[in-house]
């Protein structure tokens, strides 16, 4: 016998089961107090020479004779979760409903994310800030997931969705401080544009490497669980941060370790110019979930309410069932990759203007809001005009503020600077002195 | 070399400003966890003085004798003491830090592959998944770059985790998620996110582990900006480095030794924390300064033993604070030395050595009177045959032909 008398005994005593079963007990994960045994199951299996059953570690298994290969793709892909149609109508009367006073604030933040990517991308065009990457085409998936969850909900963001920062109060003075990196940005002007970041908004900063965030939103979630918190943390990533390894493993552990954690996936079709077909030859990203154990739906990304809908849901099960769910919200983007992309270089341009006038997402929510009496034109041009004007006079008030200060090159490496920072910096600002003409005025030395 | 060291006021040689001041007091004897002066055991200086740093002008160095081998408390030093401390092995020391600080504070967590039922592959965290829960002592699966990241969301959120990669070679493997995140979130964040992680593990040179599992990551991690790095050497600050990686606001990386994990000494039985920038006089002397850290400081104590047998007085240094370096320790052993020997694990090109060559020339190349010889293993990677490895590694007798080439 390889098992020795006292590790079976010992299990014999943690365990009430039968010697007949003792083999399987061994093979049974080993849990500490602090967490559910799971598949209890697994102890109780019947070992019937009829039922064709084996045990592996994992638990049973049936075994055929035959030999069957899964076909690497199911006959009908998987539906859609979708609430209202293309012209604003609901498909069924199944859905939450959402307020007026919701519904309308859904619709404002929508719009304001739409004019303000306008905006900003202008305004990169006109050389006044370096950089810029638009959400056009995703609104809905950025304001409606925001709607669905609470302020104390976490949030890790790739970098296409500034909706959630807007849907919980961060300004579009903010914005545009961060935007133009001067001395009110929360980031101190240490990154991009649009690399926004704000610890009063639960928004965590956003870093240019994709999908990294995915297993920082996994550890928040088991900070949440360890803390027995009422509330989630959710992470957007695209089609192509799903290839990142970063991806796997966080589903993965999510799984394993039980995490209160929402992976959205926002799928709209392009990672720069690869088109989804390049990127993965699954049925998107949603037939993934499944494979680490991990809950799953595909929504309409473009079908604010859908999208509202499945995010309360998600949080719902994610936080009383502790257990990660993955959404795939299928999308198109709109906008290209960012300011340094002209996307007409790799797909055709009808197919782009296509998406943005017939499948707008916006448009589409504004039907129902305005088929429900909640909003007319006069309202919309209301917005609109005002929107462009606090746009314009937030750019105009960024751009005239000063960077920051020498200083902040040097501080927030560590949590108190060190001898060698200290030395740098003096000889950076020494360098200033010595040569003022060849640095820009609006440093503060 | 542990010695026995006594509750000593002291300063950090690091910054005046001070980074110790979040911690409330430690429950035991040695008051509370900041850096003034006058209170009691806090950091403790790694030489024998009584005096704060500044004023060891006035001081005459006493003589440490010490071993290669790790040895039993020196009386001279011991008189003051009441209390004999307690043996343990180096990994014992570790899991002892690692525990007091998770009793102390209800964050500290840990995370990696085996820690929890298994105890870890070195035992570092053998029977605090059974004490603390294993959700507070986290089995990870095998995807380092992953719990990496989880362990620096955690951070982010509250949570003060120590990363253990089974081997630190696996942790190139977290490259993207220590360098791009853990370092760099604080900054890009604008200070608004802390990640107070640690991040540890075995490294080096062991016995036939084969190149893969021989890594000195300490040279790949160095140009991180935003983590410190120190390296432990003896069971004594082992446990003192990690209490105060756990305490510090910073990310840390730990480097622990695959060979050191057994080194047997007495440790104190009251509470001390060390600190994380400063280097350990192992040895005071007046000929050479050799500066070495981990595993090479006991080659380059046997070879002391030899170079004092043909009359040389060498100064050891354990730098420990691999970034940043100690380089008020190490400055006034060149200015009185005037001749400098480093001794590193790490390779040739790129290594610890280079840059602490670099920096000593820089700030006191004048005070040189030869120029720096550095011993360090040659750019292969690690053979699997014995007879192979062992000549990769720095051996006594090269340090002690360097020593006497060097005072010619």
């Amino acid at each position: 016998m390889w098992i020795s008398k006292t590790i079976f005994n010992h299990f014999k005593s943690r365990l009430n089961f039968t010697p007949n079963y003792a083999p399987l007990s061994l093979l049974s994960p080993r849990r500490f107090a602090s967490t559910i045994a799971q598949n209890p199951s697994t102890f109780n299996s019947i070992h019937d020479a009829n039922q064709q059953v084996i045990d592996f570690p994992g638990g049973t298994v049936k075994f055929i004779p035959e030999m069957r290969f899964i076909s690497e793709s199911s006959p009908q892909r998987i539906p859609c979760y979708r609430v209202l149609d293309d012209d604003g109508q609901p498909l069924a009367n199944n859905f939450v409903q959402v307020s007026e006073e919701v519904a309308v604030r859904m619709y404002s933040n929508m719009v304001t994310l739409q004019i303000m990517d306008t905006i900003f991308y202008e305004a990169q065009r006109q050389g006044r800030i370096s950089f810029y990457a638009t959400t056009i085409g995703e609104e809905a998936i950025n304001i409606a997931s925001a709607a669905a969850l609470t302020r104390d909900d976490v949030i890790f963001p790739q970098y296409r969705e500034p909706g959630p920062l807007l849907w919980r109060g961060f300004t579009l003075q903010e914005i545009a401080h961060q935007c133009f990196s001067n001395k009110y940005d929360n980031g101190k002007g240490r990154q991009m544009p649009i690399h926004y970041g704000s610890n009063k908004h639960n928004y965590f900063t956003v870093a240019s490497t994709v999908a990294t965030q995915v297993p920082h939103a996994v550890g928040a979630a088991y900070s949440l669980k360890m803390d027995k918190k009422d509330a989630c943390s959710i992470t957007y990533f695209g089609d192509g941060g799903s290839s990142e390894g970063d991806f796997h493993a966080a589903l993965n552990f999510a799984a394993v370790m039980e995490a209160p954690v929402i992976f959205l996936c926002r799928n709209n079709g392009w990672a720069i110019s690869t088109p989804t077909s390049d990127q993965f030859r699954s049925d998107g990203v949603v037939v993934k979930g499944q494979a680490y154990g991990v809950r799953s739906i595909r929504v309409d990304g473009n079908d604010a309410l859908a999208i509202y809908n499945a995010v309360q849901a998600a949080r719902e099960m994610a936080i009383s069932e502790e257990r990660p769910v993955l959404i795939e919200a299928l999308t198109y983007r709109v906008g290209h990759h960012s300011t340094s992309d002209d996307s007409t270089k790799y797909r055709p341009a009808n197919e782009i203007e296509w998406w943005r006038l017939a499948r707008d997402p916006v448009a589409r929510f504004r039907k129902w809001i305005e088929r429900n009496g909640w909003w007319n034109d006069m309202a919309e041009s209301e917005l609109r005009n005002s929107l462009r004007q606090q746009l314009l006079h937030s750019i105009q008030v960024a751009e005239n503020i000063e960077k920051p200060p020498i200083e902040d090159i040097f501080n927030d490496v560590y949590d108190v600077p060190p001898s060698n920072l200290r030395e740098q910096e003096q000889w950076v600002k020494d360098t200033i002195k010595k040569h003022p003409l060849d640095y820009p005025e609006n440093i503060s030395a | 070399m542990a010695t026995l060291f006594q509750g000593l006021p002291s300063s950090t040689a690091f910054s005046s400003s001070n980074k110790f001041n979040h911690a409330p007091a430690p429950t035991s004897f040695s008051g509370t966890w900041n850096n003034e002066r006058k209170s009691s055991i806090v950091t403790v200086r790694s030489d024998a003085r009584w005096s704060p740093v500044l004023n060891s002008a006035t001081h005459k160095p006493q003589r440490l004798i010490t071993n290669a081998v790790a040895t039993k408390a020196d009386s001279s030093l011991a008189s003051t003491s009441s209390k004999p401390g307690h043996e343990l092995l180096l990994f014992e020391a570790l899991r002892e830090g690692l525990e007091e600080e998770m009793e102390r504070d209800p964050c500290v967590c840990v995370m990696g592959e085996d820690v929890g039922h298994y105890g870890g592959s070195y035992k570092v965290t053998k029977g605090l998944a059974t004490k603390f829960g294993d959700l507070r002592v986290l089995d990870t699966p095998i995807a380092e770059n992953s719990f990496t990241g989880m362990g620096i969301g955690a951070a982010m959120t509250g949570l003060r985790p120590i990363i253990e990669g089974m081997n630190m070679g696996f942790l190139l493997l977290a490259f993207n998620q220590i360098s791009n995140n853990c370092g760099m979130l604080h900054y890009t964040s604008g200070g608004q996110f802390k990640i107070p992680a640690v991040i540890r593990g075995p490294g080096g040179v062991g016995r036939q582990l084969g190149a893969e599992h021989s890594q000195r990551l300490e040279s790949y991690f160095q140009s991180i900006p935003g983590i410190q790095m120190v390296a432990c050497s003896t069971p004594y600050n082992a446990k003192g480095l990690m209490k105060a990686a756990i305490r510090s606001e910073n990310p840390v990386i730990l480097f622990e030794h695959v060979l050191l994990y057994n080194l047997k000494d007495r440790i104190p039985d009251e509470e001390y924390v060390l600190s994380l920038e400063e280097a350990e006089m192992v040895r005071p002397g007046e000929h050479v300064t050799i500066l070495t850290y981990s595993r090479m400081r006991y080659h380059v104590m046997q070879a002391a033993k030899t170079l004092v047998n043909k009359g040389y007085d060498p100064e050891v240094i354990d730098i420990r604070s691999l970034k940043p370096f100690d380089l008020h320790t190490i400055g006034k052993s060149v200015k009185k030395t005037h001749r400098v020997l480093i001794v590193e694990e790490c390779m040739r090109t790129g290594g610890i050595g280079a840059s602490l060559t670099a920096a000593i020339t820089e700030n006191f190349n004048d005070d040189l009177d030869a120029p720096i010889v550095c011993l360090s293993s040659q750019d292969v990677p690690t053979p699997y045959a014995g007879t192979l490895e062992e000549w990769t590694v720095v051996q006594p007798a090269q340090i002690v032909t360097a020593v006497e080439q060097l005072c010619q």
